[in-house]
């Protein structure tokens, strides 16, 4: 916590606490380069019960990569309003204009544009809708197409993550959308809820709940809530992992002994074992082509991260140097892998490339544990801790920007996040 | 030496009061030791069971760990060992093994610690003469720590294996 404090000291922190927000959210540091956006509020936007212009721009500052150019004053909404000497006076690279109006069926309609500044032309247009109810979703598919077009790289603002609450002895399993609005409780109880993984597609979380006093891994449809037993077999059950195509997921059971991982279908059907090691295996991850399973180990004699082939082939050990590792999961591309990484007492987020082998810690280390990359593989999710309290927080895979986002109450833990929509 | 292992026990107790936040403290064994006050008839001849007797090791229910490590420690052997007898001589008593960790692991990795914790105390429990069906090992890694702050004061009491006996 003290070295959170000297970084936003040296930093610069912008704080975005929102009324009404479940979470609250603050930004440390920024992008090498970012790209400065003007973001006018769309015709209309003040007559909405949400307005999409604060989710727009509160997700592009968020990412670090857009330096928000003020529009006060100039107000065009349609490209023949546009002048564009006013905005490069401001500074500005890129304009986002539009027109937002309910229809009376009571979907809202947007139609926007995002304009090249120097060029004087237009980068992208489109209508986005949505029921009444998804204004949100609006302005974060808007920030998708922004972010998109002047990065290059396919935005995860219109995500979800998954998380576990813990007030006291209460435990809640939430989703939400990736800037922690929008939440919703999966399951509440009061035991340990632990490990939340979704499908591939989104429409299911495995996870492990203690409800029935001993670690047990359920799948449960997030559309209709109805949920099943995945293994519930003798000792601990835990750690689902659902392979890319969904077919499968890698599971961690204590029922021959000590923690093995194990593949089993999602009905609970053809279950095979993958590791023999009477050590701890745990915390399995699939290769985005399904072919691995990276895992934690501590077969060496502490907890370091091994690879091991779904099929058939040798176990590697891929860390190595000071400290334990544990967590490990693939980057989107395939290329490297995050880990949370122990030394000297403090937990970090660290990243390994495959071919090189080269461990780079991307913060600067507290407890820091659980990191999962988004879909696009340019922001990583993780538990950290900050006054006295879990929350999640993000970091950019370049090390560059980290985000703080704290629950409305108690500890944050577990997080995930899950697939594009 | 049963003496010396009980004011251990009650050492570590009284420390993990005094550091802890109260919600937080373990059901410590209810000492109610007094014995039935002398009455002028001799004491009624109900069978104590030695399990509720404070002054007995059985009063004992953790056994402690070093970091990261699953093997029944020497200074608990002779509780679990009390304990393997008890469940030999009283076959329709069970009792659960809960492994802990303390917080410096993952929590998977930890579920894993915790359990083979508690697998060691039913093995050695076994080994001393209980039957396999009055045991049985669970792990809450560490999702259930009786302390919450991140030291070692702290951690030495989340790294334990609870026999907690059913009712």
């Amino acid at each position: 916590m003290r070295v959170l404090q000297s970084i936003v000291g040296l930093l610069l922190l912008v704080q975005a606490s929102m009324a009404g927000a479940v979470l609250s959210i603050e930004i440390i540091g920024a992008g090498e380069h970012q790209v400065p956006v003007a973001i006018v509020p769309f015709g209309g936007d003040d007559k909405l019960a949400q307005s999409i212009n604060e989710v727009v721009t509160g997700d592009l500052q968020r990412s670090g990569l857009f330096r928000l150019v003020d529009p006060t004053g100039k107000s065009p909404h349609e490209p023949s309003e546009v002048s564009y000497p006013d905005w490069q006076v401001r500074g500005a690279e890129a304009l986002a204009i539009g027109t937002v109006a309910a229809q009376p069926n009571g979907r809202i309609e947007t139609r926007f544009r995002l304009l090249d500044v120097v060029k004087q032309t237009e980068l992208t247009g489109q209508a986005v809708s949505a029921s009444g109810n998804q204004i949100r979703a609006i302005g974060h598919r808007i920030a998708d197409l922004i972010y998109e077009k002047l990065t290059g790289d396919k935005g995860v603002f219109s995500t979800r993550i998954a998380y576990v609450n813990r007030v006291g002895k209460n435990f809640r399993l939430i989703v939400a959308d990736s800037d922690g609005y929008n939440e919703q409780t999966v399951l509440a109880q009061n035991e340990p809820i632990m490990s939340p993984a979704w499908s591939p597609d989104g429409s299911h979380l495995a996870y492990v709940s203690f409800e029935t006093k001993h670690a047990v891994v359920y799948v449960q449809s997030l559309y209709t809530n109805q949920r099943m037993v995945l293994a519930d077999f003798r000792g601990s059950n835990s750690a689902p992992a659902w392979s890319p195509d969904g077919k499968q997921l890698a599971i961690v059971l204590t029922r021959d002994g000590s923690s093995q991982i194990y593949l089993i279908r999602p009905d609970g059907s053809g279950m095979r074992r993958i590791t023999f090691s009477g050590a701890i295996d745990t915390e399995p991850n699939f290769s985005p082509d399904g072919q691995y399973l990276l895992f934690t180990s501590d077969r060496g004699g502490s907890a370091q991260i091994y690879r091991v082939p779904v099929d058939v082939g040798p176990e590697q050990r891929m860390t190595f140097g000071e400290g334990t590792n544990f967590s490990p999961r693939h980057s989107p591309d395939g290329k490297s892998f995050v880990f949370a990484h122990l030394n000297n007492g403090g937990f970090y987020v660290a990243m390994q490339d495959f071919q090189t082998g080269q461990m780079s810690l991307l913060t600067e280390g507290g407890w820091e544990k659980k990191p999962s990359f988004a879909p696009n593989g340019k922001l990583i999710l993780f538990a950290s801790e900050a006054r006295d309290r879990g929350i999640l927080a993000t970091v950019s895979s370049d090390g560059r920007v980290k985000q703080h986002m704290f629950t409305q109450s108690g500890d944050a833990r577990e997080p995930v996040w899950g697939p594009y929509p | 030496m049963k003496k010396l292992i009980i004011s251990i026990v009650l050492v570590n107790l009284l420390a993990a009061c005094a550091s802890e936040k109260p919600k937080e403290v373990a059901p410590a064994p209810a000492p109610k030791a007094e014995a039935p006050k002398p009455a002028a008839a001799p004491a009624p001849k109900a069978e104590v069971d030695p399990l509720n007797d404070p002054n007995s090791i059985l009063a004992g229910r953790s056994t402690y760990y070093p970091f990261d490590v699953s093997v029944v420690q020497e200074a608990d052997k002779p509780l679990v060992q009390a304990h393997a007898k008890y469940l030999a001589e009283h076959p329709n008593r069970k009792v659960r093994l809960e492994g802990n960790c303390d917080e410096r692991g993952s929590n998977e990795y930890n579920l894993g610690l915790g359990q083979r914790r508690a697998d060691g105390v039913n093995k050695m429990l076994a080994l001393g003469g209980a039957k396999a069906d009055q045991l049985e090992s669970v792990s809450y890694g560490e999702e259930k720590p009786r302390c919450t702050d991140h030291n070692e004061a702290c951690w030495k009491q989340n790294r334990r294996t609870d026999l907690n006996y059913a009712k």
